[in-house]
């Protein structure tokens, strides 16, 4: 592909959607361990803390693949401040799910506990014991899950309202689901999905592409 | 390019309440989740609001307050290690940083206030994995879940009024809770003894030991003292801080030394009940010695920053079904983050004072 596609490349899909279950569960699992005292306690902090050295994996794989292949323009016409908000939230993302499980694994460190993702697995310390360090890194831990989760919900709702609203292809350049193209007959299973997929969405895609949907409603004539 | 919707989409109501069903539907499932719309869940940090209950000292544990920290080593002998492949019990030597204590949330109080000590140790293997254990010098716990403890936290809570627990309310809550009358039994005759040294150690909760062929044995432990000979001497009038002073003066004299004993359970022993002693003809496997060799105050030695978390485990121990456990892990957890976020004069949090008057 050269010029500039209208939808993410299958890593970046495959990555994104990935993520986002598994940080959307982290984030549940955080919340809903340090509020109980039951078995479910120690279960969940046995799961949290190699899912989360996962995602942290993941999320440098990610970045990897982020700065290989640049994502698909925004609509030409999405407002200054919208445009500003989706880059900027974008990139607060990135940095969350970097800096959470590193920010959880120094402060274990900083606490003097031993790293352990398993009965037998330890990572080792990535900061020197303190108790000043402790303190601030667990507060940080929880503060960047809280903004995490603020985010994630202002990203969700930003996505719903460019498959909803604007139906601007947006949507679908993550979803993946191609835009009713000639190929394809009227009953493809995308066409199922009616979000966003009616309209061209970027200045590269010829706007006969998106006419079929110009009925404004998106399931094509 | 010209803008493209040309037309709003239809429904374009029911388009928005779908964005905000969706948004709103997720935050109050979070809320759920993390208990915060859910206000009568029993959590860490109600556990630990009431145990400070009493009033909080900045900077301090919030059970067990008022204590001294100890080093030493742990020698294993290989005779537990048929049953667990944690290298500390085989024939080697695994550095440890102790901590005794008396139960209670007042760093202040006399040590004649109350007739139990603790034990709590940190064993560090070779391998950095590591082993913590806090352990009361009863045989049985007087309740055997997180909310019969914290029931009991709140029967015990000193009336605004006298000062003292009311009796018609601990009363109460001893009627309601029949398993722990092997408790009282014990605590009828127990008396605050005047040396940590003379007095054994139990784990109380049951663990799980993994050994080589990966199966598992239900164990208790205890550390027994090897001079148990004054256990009985009674302590001196006068010195509130009788304990501290005494275990100065015997670790001037020499190290002291405790044995570990494992208890193997039988099948259809409780693991999941504190308040139940397993019967006597249980296999004891004698695991190896404590050896204390030093002892540092609290507030500048080495065991200040630890959290005695039983749930830091090595490869070869594990949990059991015990629900006290994980009630445990979690609480002093939050303990741990209150007194550090204490130390380190967080906004927000109580200042401790800079020379507490009774600390040496
Ligand atoms: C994307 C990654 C992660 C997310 C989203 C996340 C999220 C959370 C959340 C929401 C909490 C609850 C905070 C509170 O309300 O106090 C939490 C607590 C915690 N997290 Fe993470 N976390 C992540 C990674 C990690 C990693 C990698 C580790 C360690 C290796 C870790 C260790 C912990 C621990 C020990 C706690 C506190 C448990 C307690 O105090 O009982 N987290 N985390
Ligand atoms: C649900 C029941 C229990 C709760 C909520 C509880 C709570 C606490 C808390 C909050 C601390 C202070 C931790 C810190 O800041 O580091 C503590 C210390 C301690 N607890 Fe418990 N506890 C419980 C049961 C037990 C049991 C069953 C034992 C005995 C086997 C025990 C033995 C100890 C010991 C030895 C310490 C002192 C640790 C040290 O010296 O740092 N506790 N407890």
């Amino acid at each position: 592909m050269n010029a500039p596609s209208d939808r993410f490349v299958w890593p970046a899909r495959l990555l994104h959607w990935l993520m986002a279950a598994l940080i959307l569960a982290m984030l549940f699992i955080g919340v809903g361990m340090v509020a109980s005292v039951s078995e479910r306690h120690a279960w969940l902090l046995r799961i949290h803390k190699p899912l989360g050295i996962a995602i942290l994996l993941l999320a440098v794989l990610r970045l990897g693949v982020r700065l290989r292949h640049p994502p698909p323009p925004l609509p030409a016409d999405l407002p200054a401040l919208q445009r500003l908000a989706a880059h900027a939230s974008h990139w607060l993302l990135y940095v969350l799910m970097l800096a959470l499980p590193l920010v959880g694994w120094a402060m274990l460190s900083a606490g003097g506990y031993p790293v352990m993702l398993s009965e037998s697995l330890r990572l080792p310390s990535i900061f020197p014991a303190g108790p000043t360090a402790f303190a601030v890194l667990r507060h940080l831990h929880a503060w960047l899950a809280l903004l995490l989760f603020l985010t994630f919900l202002a990203h969700l709702g930003a996505a719903l309202y460019h498959g909803l609203i604007r139906r601007d292809g947006v949507l679908s350049s993550m979803a993946g689901l191609r835009r009713s193209e000639p190929p394809a007959s009227p009953q493809s299973p995308q066409l199922l999905l009616s979000q966003d997929d009616a309209v061209a969405s970027t200045p590269s895609v010829p706007l006969a592409d998106g006419a079929t949907g110009s009925s404004g409603d998106s399931l094509p004539p | 390019m010209p803008s493209l919707p040309a037309s709003p989409p239809p429904h374009r109501l029911w388009r928005w309440a779908a964005i905000v069903a969706a948004v709103a539907g997720t935050a109050a499932a979070f809320g759920y989740v993390g208990g915060w719309l859910a206000p009568g869940r029993l959590t860490a940090q109600r556990l630990v609001d009431q145990l400070q209950s009493g009033g909080v000292h900045p900077g301090f544990r919030r059970n067990h307050a008022k204590g001294v920290c100890v080093t030493g080593y742990f020698e294993g002998n290989g005779q537990a290690s048929a049953y667990s492949t944690a290298s500390v019990f085989a024939s080697e030597r695994t550095p440890v940083v102790g901590r005794f204590a008396i139960p209670g949330g007042n760093p202040y109080a006399p040590d004649a206030s109350v007739p139990i000590r603790s034990m709590a140790l940190r064993f560090t293997l070779p391998n950095g994995q590591q082993w913590r254990t806090g352990m009361n010098s009863m045989p049985v716990f007087p309740v055997a879940t997180p909310q019969a403890f914290y029931e009991q936290l709140k029967a015990q809570q000193p009336d605004p009024a006298t000062g003292k627990p009311d009796p018609a309310r601990l009363a109460a809550f001893f009627a309601a809770h029949p398993e722990t009358a092997a408790f009282r039994a014990w605590a009828k005759s127990a008396k605050p003894s005047a040396s940590y040294a003379s007095e054994s150690y139990w784990g109380l909760d049951a663990f799980e030991f993994v050994d080589g062929a990966g199966v598992r044995h239900a164990v208790r432990w205890r550390m027994a003292p090897q001079d148990a000979a004054d256990a009985d001497a009674t302590a001196p009038a006068g010195d509130p801080d009788y304990l501290e002073a005494d275990l100065r003066r015997r670790l001037t004299q020499g190290p002291l030394r405790w044995r570990l004993l494992v208890t193997l359970a039988a099948p259809g022993d409780p693991t999941d009940d504190a308040t139940k002693t397993w019967p006597a003809d249980r296999r004891e496997v004698d695991a190896g010695t404590l050896v204390l060799q030093g002892t540092e105050p609290q507030d500048s030695g080495p065991c200040r920053d630890i959290n005695y978390d039983p749930l830091v485990l090595p490869a070869g121990i594990e949990a059991s079904d015990d629900p006290l456990l994980p009630a445990r892990s979690a609480a002093y957890a939050d303990s741990y983050l209150r007194r550090t976020s204490e130390e380190a004069h967080l906004p927000g949090t109580a200042t401790a004072p800079s020379h507490p008057e009774h600390q040496p």
